[in-house]
Order: structure tokens, then sequence, then C-alpha cells
């Protein structure tokens, strides 16, 4: 039925598109509650590790997605430690699978969701959290009471920014995804796949589409008040 | 005076770079279709021998993509296919320096990394307990279509959709089988051939009657028309050295029957 609303997108580009925003939508859940704790930690500890941490939640900031792609690749594969444990969990190999570019893509965007998190519990300071103690709450308490609500423009860019880049991902599903419909073909392959087919007016509908989808995202971004993320 | 000391060797090692440049008699850039990787390695290998201050680039990758690449302006001196139709289409399109030559015809062969697959024949794909099966990518790369081909001849196309990972080239297919996340895979005898590859598994050669010929073709690019090193190499790859190492790396030569 969709198709006959837009009859430049197929089936298939449809199938890509849902994918896309299952993909990022599962990630971007999972980093939320995989990253705030990390977040926290940064944000709190004077450990000597954090600069370590610290560093290890940034890579993918500077890496190529090549390397995260050829290590998830070896690792996850049924010769790499990875791949041998979840065979012997039974769940069989992660590449070519949308678990297994869940995983790659909680990796991919991980600080792009704990950055904007632990800036703003370094927003906050020390001082509430010391008056919340005083009025004798609890640490899990302060944690719903107070701290929640004072970082929440601070997830809010999180989830946005973990989701969009998830959104964006192309070097690390290309080498473990093995383009498959409905697993792991998503947008930013099917564009590439459309390109290399000379299917140039499908290609430019789904790359149009992008365009028009990242910069209404990062527009919601900058047009939000920016007190927390800078 | 540190600085004058450094900034001199600079301009020195500057000078020697660019000098060396300017010294060289040519410089051709040949964007290679993936399944080419170790046969065209060995050829220009023998082919900078007879020309060593000549700088031969190779670049490998889809046939599809330089197709488009090309079109677009891209800067390669010769542009060898796995399809004979991608460089005809440039041809047709004027941008080539001349006729699309064939060089070569490819064979497909079923090849795995953890089971012997000499002892096997396209029916045992059936088998579910398999698992994931490599092809390269049929919209777009020429040994995918005809795998393709060879598949929905042999009738299991239908059957193994759900187990088919496509392989953005035959290059990376064969990576897919090799790092074991495939099973088993459809890829290009001439990489099955190769010392990495050979050593494992061994292969079973598909017969060529289910499908189209892998008739692979190349040409002189249009901006290479005046450039003396880009004839000599055409003329090179047909020549008995790299004939012979295409062989070697089970090309079957296209002219057999029409030597020239």
């Amino acid at each position: 039925m969709l198709d006959d609303l837009h009859p430049a997108l197929s089936h298939a580009d449809w199938a890509a598109v849902w994918l896309t925003l299952r993909l990022a939508s599962v990630t971007t859940v999972i980093l939320m509650f995989v990253g705030t704790p990390i977040a926290w930690w940064l944000a709190r500890t004077r450990s000597r590790l954090k600069a370590v941490v610290g560093a290890v939640v940034a890579l993918p900031l500077v890496l190529p997605p090549t390397v995260l792609g050829f290590y998830l690749l070896v690792t996850m594969g049924p010769f790499g430690p990875v791949g041998r444990f979840t065979q012997w969990l039974g769940i069989g190999l992660l590449p070519f699978t949308f678990p297994g570019l869940v995983v790659a893509s909680v990796f991919y965007s991980l600080p792009f969701v704990v950055q904007p998190i632990q800036n703003a519990f370094e927003a906050i300071g020390e001082r509430p959290l010391e008056v919340a103690a005083t009025l004798r709450a609890g640490p899990w308490d302060r944690f719903f009471t107070v701290v929640l609500p004072l970082a929440t423009p601070g997830f809010i860019t999180a989830a946005i920014l973990g989701f969009a880049h998830t959104v964006g991902e192309f070097g690390v599903v290309l080498m473990i995804g093995g383009n498959i419909p409905e697993q792991t073909r998503v947008v930013s392959v099917a564009i590439y796949d459309h390109v290399e087919a000379l299917e140039y007016a499908e290609a430019h509908v789904l790359a149009a589409g992008m365009l028009v989808f990242s910069f209404v995202v990062l527009l919601t971004l900058y047009s939000r008040n920016n007190k927390v993320w800078k | 005076m540190r600085l004058i000391r450094l900034a001199q060797t600079l301009l020195l090692a500057a000078g020697l770079t660019l000098g060396g440049a300017a010294n060289a008699n040519g410089a051709i850039r040949i964007a290679a279709a993936a399944d080419l990787k170790f046969a065209m390695d060995e050829i220009v290998a023998a082919f900078r021998a007879d020309h060593p201050d000549d700088q031969i680039e190779v670049i490998y990758g889809s046939s599809g993509k330089f197709h488009t690449q090309i079109r677009q302006g891209a800067p390669f001196d010769l542009y060898f296919s796995a399809d004979i139709a991608f460089p005809r289409g440039l041809e047709e399109r004027g941008l080539s320096a001349g006729p699309t030559r064939p060089y070569a015809i490819g064979r497909l062969v079923l090849w795995s990394n953890t089971r012997d697959a000499s002892q096997m024949t396209l029916a045992d794909l059936a088998d579910e307990d398999l698992g994931r099966i490599a092809i390269a990518n049929p919209r777009h790369a020429p040994y995918g279509m005809r795998a393709e081909e060879a598949l929905r001849a042999a009738g299991l196309w239908d059957d193994l959709q759900g187990r088919l990972v496509l392989g953005e080239n035959i290059a990376q297919t064969a990576q897919f089988v090799q790092t074991g996340n495939a099973a088993i895979g459809i890829i290009a005898l001439a990489l099955a051939l190769n010392p990495a590859l050979v050593a494992a598994g061994g292969y079973y050669l598909i017969d060529d009657a289910l499908h189209q010929p892998l008739e692979q073709g190349f040409i002189i690019t249009k901006r290479a028309a005046e450039n003396p090193l880009a004839a000599a190499f055409a003329d090179y790859m047909q020549g008995p050295t790299a004939q012979g190492i295409m062989l070697r790396y089970g090309f079957i030569h296209p002219g057999a029957d029409q030597d020239d």
C-alpha cells in the first residue's frame, strides 16, 4: 500500500528504511541503559582509570569503521572468541544477522550517547546531591529524583545523537552485514547498491531522504537550548 | 641555524621526490576487477621488471563500481572488468580510447574453508545444516550474476534465499568464506587458486553450461589515449607472459581457437 503512495520507493527500499529505523531504535535503547552507568562513573570517579575508560569509549570517534568491522568479523566468526562463545550458547554466529548489527552499532555509537550524558552529570555538580543526602535521600532516590530530572536534556541529546549516528552507519555494516534483505540491508547499503547498479533515480530518493532526515535531526538538536551539549 | 638546516634537508628531500617523478618515463593507473587480484599482481610485477622507471598502480574493486566511477571521470588509464558488458558500455559512450578487448573467461567454483568442497556439488547446497552461503551481489557483481544463473539453472535459487549472504565484490565474498562466517561460497576459480585459499578446503568447479560465460574485457580509457605506457601494458596483457600467468590462475584464453 505504501508502495502506491511512494512509487519511487520499491518494497525492498521500504524494507531497508524500516530495518534502519528498527536497528537505530534497538541500539539507542540498549545504549541508554549501557551508557548511563558508564557516564555516571566517568562523571564521578577520581580513579586513574578514568582517562583509560574515557579514551576507550571515545575510540569509535576516531577509528575508521573498517577497524571495527574487521575485528568484529574476525572475533564474531566461528574461529574467534566471541563466535565460539555465541555458538556454545547455541545462538550461532553474529555476522550477517540483525543482532550482530546491533552489537556493532552499540560499539559504534557508544561515545555519542555516553559523552552528552556524562557532560550533563558533570554539570549538575556535587551540591544538589549533598543537599539531597542531608534530606536523607538514599543513593537510588538521589539518582532518580535529583540527577535524572536535572540531566534530562543530556539524555535527550544522547538519544538523538545515538539514533542518528546509527542511521548513518555504513562501513561496519558493509563489512559484517552481507546485504541480507530485512536483516542487514540498511538504507546506507541500499543506496550503495543502487549506485553500483546504476539505478541513480532510486539511489537519489533514498539519499535525499537521508539528507533531509539528518538535517532535521541536527536542526532539532541545535534549536533546543544547548546548555548541556557544548 | 638548526631550523635552516632542517629546511635545507626538507627541500632536498622534496627535490629528490619531484626529480624522481620527473625522471619516470610514464605512469598508469589500472582499475581491475577483484577476481584479478593475484593474477594481476604477478603480471604487473613482471611488467615492472621491463619498465623499472615507470609508475604502475593497480586498484582492485567491483567491476560495476569502476564502471560508474569512470563514467564520472575517475582517473583510471586502463579498466579490466570481470564482465565485458561494462567496458563495452563505456566504449559506446565514447569513454574508451579503442575497442573493448576480451582478455579472459572466468570460472565459478564452490569453495569452503571448513569442509572439502571438492567432494561436493551444487545440489549439496540444499542441505539446511550447511549454513550460510556467500555469493557476490548479483545486482552489480559479474560473478554474482553468473552465480545466480547457475543456482537458478540448478533449481536451487528459491530454496536458498534465506541463507545467502552477498559480498560487495568477489574478493569480499571469498573473505566471508575464509573467515568462516559463511560455510561455503561461490567464488572465482582465480581466487580459489591463490596460495592463501588453495591450502584449505579444495574446490568444486561449477559446470559453465549452467550460466552465461564470464567473458572479461578491458579498455584503455579515453584519458589514456595518448599514453604510450597504457598501450604497452595493453599489448603486454595479451602477450605470452601475461597469458601464461592468467592460465595458471584458471582463466581461459578468450581467443583460444583464433590465436594471434
